[in-house]
């Protein structure tokens, strides 16, 4: 352990997580420094939550490094915890209390004062958006007002650093927005955040910078920004035909128009500078396709380019 | 002195219970003071009428400390398996424990007290009544309650530990039905273990239920002796001391894996 940068609040190096012979995380190296959002972008089963545990200090490493707050956590399991705020993808709200009781019983594990916990639970209630629910059982509540409260109840020990892993995974796309919007509130405000996603979209609005990860092993690291400049091109065109195998019969033609050509089983994507040039060209061929369209690279982009999967499999 | 961490456990059991203590308080409660009706006074008329007594006791006083102890079992059994599922699959609150610095050895510490402060409740109240309907003789009584709650606890320890091993609940019903319900039945609770044949009646003596029958009826009947008590107390401890360590591990391998 002679290269741990020193702003870092986690750092791993050649981390490993391994159950009976499967292994979870391939020797992973990462930092994430005060004040970041950092991302584990990456398809399910990729070793984002494994990596998660490890970090939150309730799974421990086979083999590698970690410090979590310049601590190591089969050591100081337990301090490192106290300093954490982790929002788990499965809830473990409990449905056998109500809403105030949460955050309050929450916070006695953490062996917070109870006037204290009291007073920061009003606040934290009222920074959800959940504060004419508090004398509610949690069952009743929509996933978007559950994700929040245990976005609260992360809080409620005021964490050096804030672990989340797929916070918006199976929200409504509202729902969603209205996770973020918290998010981005305590961002502003200088908290570092650690995030997994397997969605591009979160990661690029809410990540400083992210790994992709692949297959138990990081494949990229940068920006989002980064990553799309190094690893794709600006623009990319979507073509769709209307049968298979219209698509089939106009790939050779679709792979004189540019260099990099993905093929996915209901569209082909052309990676170009020049989007709008390829797009006219792909609109002459016969079979003509039945839709041309042309966006902006996207980290799903990058995810294909380096994995040849999308994240989505 | 700062309270231990298993403290922040039991307080959340509290919270929970304070919501939901009627539900639980019949089974608890309740039932034991039914059965204590049908075969202390139902049953029981009949057997003094023909025998006389049992080892010397009406058989209300017999019974009694059988059922306190027998029903200090049931109430563990009750809150440690399924419960314990619950906390580790289906709310997941064991989790949400152990991502705070409360360790999973914290968790199944408090779990176990847990279940021993509510046994103490229901037995207390149970003792309360059996001696006011004339069920207990002696003073001694007072220390059927540390008894029933350690009776209570030889359960809770394991019967929690092999819970948090589990994946599913499957096995469950089959230890109420093949473990728990023969032993409530036939370790010195309704009738004296030597009515049964040898070879049952042995195996009965292995039932830390008989043992703890047994430190009841020497309690509510004020017949303690220091020698078999202490035997019976020895076995009890030893019960906790061994599931312990097996507790300690099934939560940290269910919960930090």
């Amino acid at each position: 352990m002679t290269d741990l940068p020193h702003d870092a609040l986690v750092s791993g190096r050649g981390l490993t997580k391994t159950f009976g012979s499967r292994v979870a995380v391939d020797g992973i190296d990462f930092d994430v420094r005060r004040g970041e959002a950092f991302g584990f972008l990456g398809p399910n089963g990729a070793g984002k939550t494994s990596t998660m545990r490890m970090i939150g200090a309730v799974s421990p490493v086979s083999s590698g490094t970690l410090r979590v707050l310049g601590m190591d956590p089969a050591v100081d399991g337990s301090k490192i915890r106290s300093r954490l705020g982790v929002v788990p993808q499965e809830d473990n709200l409990d449905t056998e209390l109500t809403v105030w009781d949460n955050l309050l019983i929450y916070g006695r594990y953490f062996d917070l004062p109870r006037p204290l916990i009291r007073e920061r639970a009003e606040e934290l209630l009222e920074f959800v958006q959940l504060s004419d629910r508090r004398d509610d059982r949690v069952d009743p509540l929509s996933g978007g007002m559950k994700r929040r409260l245990a976005i609260a109840r992360a809080l409620v020990n005021q964490p050096d650093l804030i672990l989340l892993d797929e916070p918006t995974t199976g929200l409504d796309p509202q729902a969603r927005h209205l996770v973020w919007d918290r998010l981005y509130r305590l961002k502003r405000e200088g908290v570092t955040f650690v995030l997994t996603t397997h969605y591009m979209d979160e990661a690029e609005q809410l990540c400083d910078r992210l790994v992709i990860m692949d297959r138990a092993r990081i494949v990229a690291e940068g920006s989002p920004r980064d990553l799309i400049a190094r690893h794709s091109t600006r623009e990319v065109v979507e073509v769709r035909f209307a049968t298979h195998d219209q698509q089939v019969a106009a790939l050779d033609d679709l792979k004189g128009l540019t260099d990099r050509v993905e093929v996915l089983a209901d569209r082909v994507l052309l990676y170009a500078a020049d989007g709008d040039g390829v797009a006219s060209r792909a609109g002459d061929l016969d079979p003509a396709p039945s839709s041309v369209l042309v966006r902006r690279s996207t980290l799903e982009d990058v995810f294909l380019i380096l994995t040849g999967r999308t994240l989505e499999d | 002195m700062r309270a231990p961490a298993f403290a922040r456990v039991v307080e959340r059991e509290m919270r929970v219970f304070r919501r939901l203590w009627r539900g639980t308080a019949f089974s608890g409660l309740v039932t034991p003071l039914l059965y204590l009706g049908a075969m202390g006074f139902g049953l029981g008329g009949l057997v003094d009428e023909r025998t006389g007594d049992v080892d010397g006791l009406s058989y209300l006083v017999f019974v009694t400390p059988g059922l306190l102890a027998a029903s200090a079992m049931q109430t563990a059994a009750n809150n440690s398996l399924w419960p314990v599922m619950a906390g580790t699959k289906w709310i997941r609150s064991y989790h949400a424990m152990v991502a705070s610095p409360l360790s999973p050895g914290d968790v199944y510490g408090g779990f176990v007290v847990w279940n021993s402060m509510r046994t103490s409740l229901y037995s207390g109240s149970f003792l309360v009544v059996a001696a006011a309907l004339g069920g207990v003789t002696s003073f001694w009584a007072v220390v059927a309650l540390p008894f029933a709650v350690l009776t209570g606890a030889a359960f809770a320890a394991p019967l929690g530990a092999f819970a948090a091993s589990r994946d599913t609940d499957q096995s469950f019903p089959l230890i109420v039905r093949l473990g728990i319900m023969p032993l409530f039945l036939f370790s010195g609770t309704f009738f004296p273990l030597d009515l049964l044949p040898g070879w049952l009646a042995t195996l009965a003596v292995i039932s830390p239920l008989w043992h703890g029958a047994e430190l009841c009826r020497a309690a509510t009947t004020g017949s303690l002796a220091l020698g078999p008590a202490a035997v019976h107390v020895a076995v009890l401890a030893a019960v906790i001391a061994v599931a312990w360590r097996f507790g300690t591990r099934s939560f940290t391998r269910k919960l930090t894996p």
